[in-house]
């Protein structure tokens, strides 16, 4: 199967066959960050704009990355999302820049839907790079791909999703990718960022846990969520100190977990709180491994949907 | 001048008629119902109503006419012009303009626009409270004098029971039906749709149904306490609809209205994120949605309201979150409601007291609702086997915020009569008026 959509603005709308393309585009995407020289030409001439409406570092950083190491020209676009009100709409400000005929616009907003709306208005192929609550999905695809170089495979595993999934785009998109691809999940956290409804987000192959404990128990994987304060506006929870207490990872709970089993955090960490540092720091977590992917899948994301190509991809010999 | 419509079927729940009758009217009041067959008076205009039905003026008691203060949405004239291309003869203005009417120089206000837009009635809606605050209660008193037929701070729920139980006890010394909006907001804030599994998919924050259900049954008890007229606005929820059927087993004075939009979409309409789907009460899931069908069914629900609320296109073309809370409905609100007729849910007798007679008793809209003898000669006619498409770039309201854009619906109003006179005859449907000089002889 290929990828043939306009727009990648959620896993939730994709097929299996569509993720595991991605995926495998991702894995020839990932040797040319090996090398010395880290750059094909697969996107000369390009233009892709970031777009962030919410700060980031991390996920700007590696999808400009990725688009410089494709020679594209990546162009990178700060706006506070406090002076959206008094400024222009988000479609205005979308518009004018389409109208400087970019090949791609890289999304990060702090409200649900913003791409999509951006998708349906205008003229571009917007990339999600994180929305508000809803879906995060070059997020679930980089974790999916650290998930697959070490457990070479997706299907059947047991992932353990543990935090604040109510505020939390990588859950619902982690969620959605690895149900498709036949892991199992189970969530688990306190119960005002655990709603029991949450069970139903997907058809299948998710489950609602009482405790971190249970959710954990036999997990290959282990995925610790960051606490979304920005997204909270009352207190969820009583204080950072009871949550670490109760919900923060800590070594005696990987030891229900598979022998073998990895864990995860998309960043930043709270160290302490939702994670002890010495799992952080562990030989178990793969965090900087999932930042290394990070810059093979927007590679693959935007060469899919900035008009790569797959002839010249492989006239350059990948 | 005297009108006859004739050869329609005539149905009025008040006359228990549901039959073939002519209608006589003359100088803005309805001089009686005539038999087939019966003698017609000579010298009248007729209007040829074969195959049509025609029913006492449709009432609406929730609709947002967003003026005094935001005429770029709406205003009255507009507002009454979409209401009666509806097939509704009369509108009840909600409160919430700016300035609120809390007083009776914008309650006169009110009227005085309508009656210089000549289209459909408009009754004004005073507010509970002044500025819809929820703090101190408005001038109910000089608000009826001025022309109020019942209080409402719709959009704004009121905060306490302690301040509902004062509206309530002032309002029913001038027997004023108290109109309230139920919603808990302290279990809402920041809530843009209905919580559930699409909340949670499309990461949106949620409204409970729960936070309905508190304030419906809060109400339900201080209309027990207090004797008070209460009507439930746009009812959404299960728990809601319950709460009003147990009020009413109890002979409680409470009684509620439903949106078309709550009965004929669920929040899956929200998966694209169009804020043409946001509105308040929120679009609910299919529980809510069968419930709703069902209390329409069993006659737990009085009345069909459109909650008409116009948005400028530029405020809706905003984040979902950023966009205003309403769609209109004041054209699409019958076609909705044939649906279900042509579902088998309700009669065609049951529209036309979902949609006038019981509207008319809840406002006591004194000889309105009805068709008999003396009655206001507001007269809605319908065509049941009418297929239509609406166009929402057509609508006569300035404001162009629907959700059913593009839908195809089976029956609609054909022309609507205001105090005698056609103030909306279907385009497609001339031959009404074709007859209309020629002299009635014909039996």
């Amino acid at each position: 199967m290929q990828f043939n959509r306009k727009h990648l603005l959620g896993i939730r709308e994709l097929e299996p066959g569509e993720i595991t393309h991605l995926l495998d585009t991702a894995e020839t995407f990932r040797d040319i960050s090996r090398r010395e020289i880290k750059k094909v030409p697969a996107l000369r001439g390009r233009t892709v704009i970031n777009l962030f409406f919410e700060s980031s570092t991390r996920t700007r950083t590696s999808f400009e990355i990725a688009a410089k190491r494709l020679s594209a020209d990546a162009v990178n676009i700060s706006v506070s999302t406090s002076s959206v009100s008094k400024g222009e709409t988000l479609l205005d400000t979308a518009r004018n820049l389409e109208a400087m005929a970019p090949d791609c616009i890289v999304v990060r907003h702090s409200m649900a839907g913003a791409p999509q709306h951006l998708a349906r208005m205008g003229n571009a192929p917007i990339v999600n790079a994180g929305d508000g609550s809803h879906e995060h999905p070059t997020q679930a695809l980089l974790d999916a791909l650290t998930i697959r170089e070490h457990k070479s495979r997706i299907e059947g595993l047991k992932v353990a999703i543990i935090g604040d999934v109510l505020h939390s785009r990588v859950a619902r998109s982690n969620i959605h990718l690895l149900t498709k691809l036949g892991a199992t999940v189970s969530v688990a956290g306190p119960g005002t960022l655990v709603p029991l409804e949450f069970g139903e987000l997907v058809e299948q192959g998710l489950r609602v846990e009482k405790t971190i404990e249970d959710a954990i128990e036999g997990a290959d994987v282990v995925m610790i969520l960051r606490i979304q304060r920005e997204r909270q506006d009352a207190a969820f929870f009583p204080s950072m100190r009871e949550y670490a207490v109760h919900f923060g990872l800590k070594p005696k709970h990987l030891e229900r977990a598979a022998e073998d089993a990895i864990v995860m955090h998309p960043g930043p960490i709270n160290r302490g709180i939702e994670m002890a540092s010495e799992i952080a720091d562990g030989g178990r977590s793969l965090i900087l491994d999932q930042v290394t992917n990070g810059v093979a899948v927007r590679m693959a994301v935007l060469y899919l949907l900035a008009g790569g190509g797959h002839a010249e991809l492989d006239e350059k010999g990948h | 001048m005297k009108l006859l419509i004739a050869n329609g079927y005539l149905v009025d729940p008040t006359q228990g008629i549901n039959t073939g009758r002519d209608l006589l009217i003359e100088d803005g009041r309805v001089l009686g119902v005539l038999e087939r067959g019966q003698e017609r008076p000579g010298g009248v205009e007729v209007l040829d109503a074969t195959g049509l039905i025609v029913a006492p003026g449709f009432i609406d008691l929730h609709t947002h006419l967003r003026e005094p203060g935001a005429e770029y949405k709406e205003t009255i004239a507009s507002g009454a012009a979409a209401a009666v291309a509806g097939g509704w003869a009369s509108v009840c203005a909600m409160p919430n303009t700016d300035p609120v009417n809390d007083s009776p120089a914008v309650t006169r206000f009110v009227i005085e626009q309508a009656q210089r837009a000549q289209l459909a009635n408009v009754f004004p809606i005073g507010s509970i409270t002044k500025g819809c605050g929820g703090k101190e209660l408005s001038e109910m008193g000089e608000m009826k004098n001025a022309g109020i037929v019942a209080v409402s701070d719709d959009g704004h729920p009121v905060p306490t029971a302690g301040m509902m139980r004062r509206a309530m006890e002032y309002a029913r010394g001038f027997e004023l039906t108290v109109v309230d909006h139920c919603q808990d907001v302290s279990l809402t804030a920041g809530g843009v749709m209905h919580e559930g599994r699409w909340s949670l998919i499309l990461g949106l924050r949620g409204m409970p149904a729960a936070a309905e259900d508190v304030h419906v049954i809060r109400d339900c008890v201080l209309a027990k306490l207090t004797g008070a007229s209460v009507h439930i606005a746009h009812v959404s929820t299960s728990g809601g609809l319950d709460a009003v059927r147990r009020a009413k087993e109890m002979g409680l004075p409470v009684t509620c209205e439903v949106a078309p939009h709550h009965w004929t979409l669920t929040d899956e309409a929200l998966a694209e994120y169009d804020t043409n789907t946001k509105m308040s009460p929120p679009l609910r899931s299919q529980n809510h949605v069968n419930a709703l069908l069902e209390g329409l069914r069993d006659g737990t629900v009085d009345a069909i309201a459109t909650d008409h609320a116009p948005h400028h296109a530029d405020e809706k073309n905003l984040e979902f979150d950023q966009a205003p809370f309403g769609i209109t409905g004041l054209e699409t609100a019958v076609g909705l409601a044939f649906d279900l007729v042509n579902q088998g849910i309700i009669d065609l007798e049951q529209l036309v007291r979902l949609c006038s007679t019981n509207p008319a008793r809840i406002f006591s809209l004194k000889d309105r609702g009805t068709l008999a003898e003396n009655a206001h000669a507001d007269v809605t006619i319908l065509d049941p086997a009418c297929e239509w498409t609406f166009d929402a770039a057509t609508s006569k309201s300035k404001s162009r915020n629907t959700p059913f854009h593009g839908r195809t619906m089976t029956g609609a109003a054909v022309a609507t009569i205001v105090g005698g006179r056609v103030v909306y005859l279907n385009p497609n449907y001339t031959r009404i008026t074709d007859a209309k000089h020629r002299q009635a002889s014909a039996k």
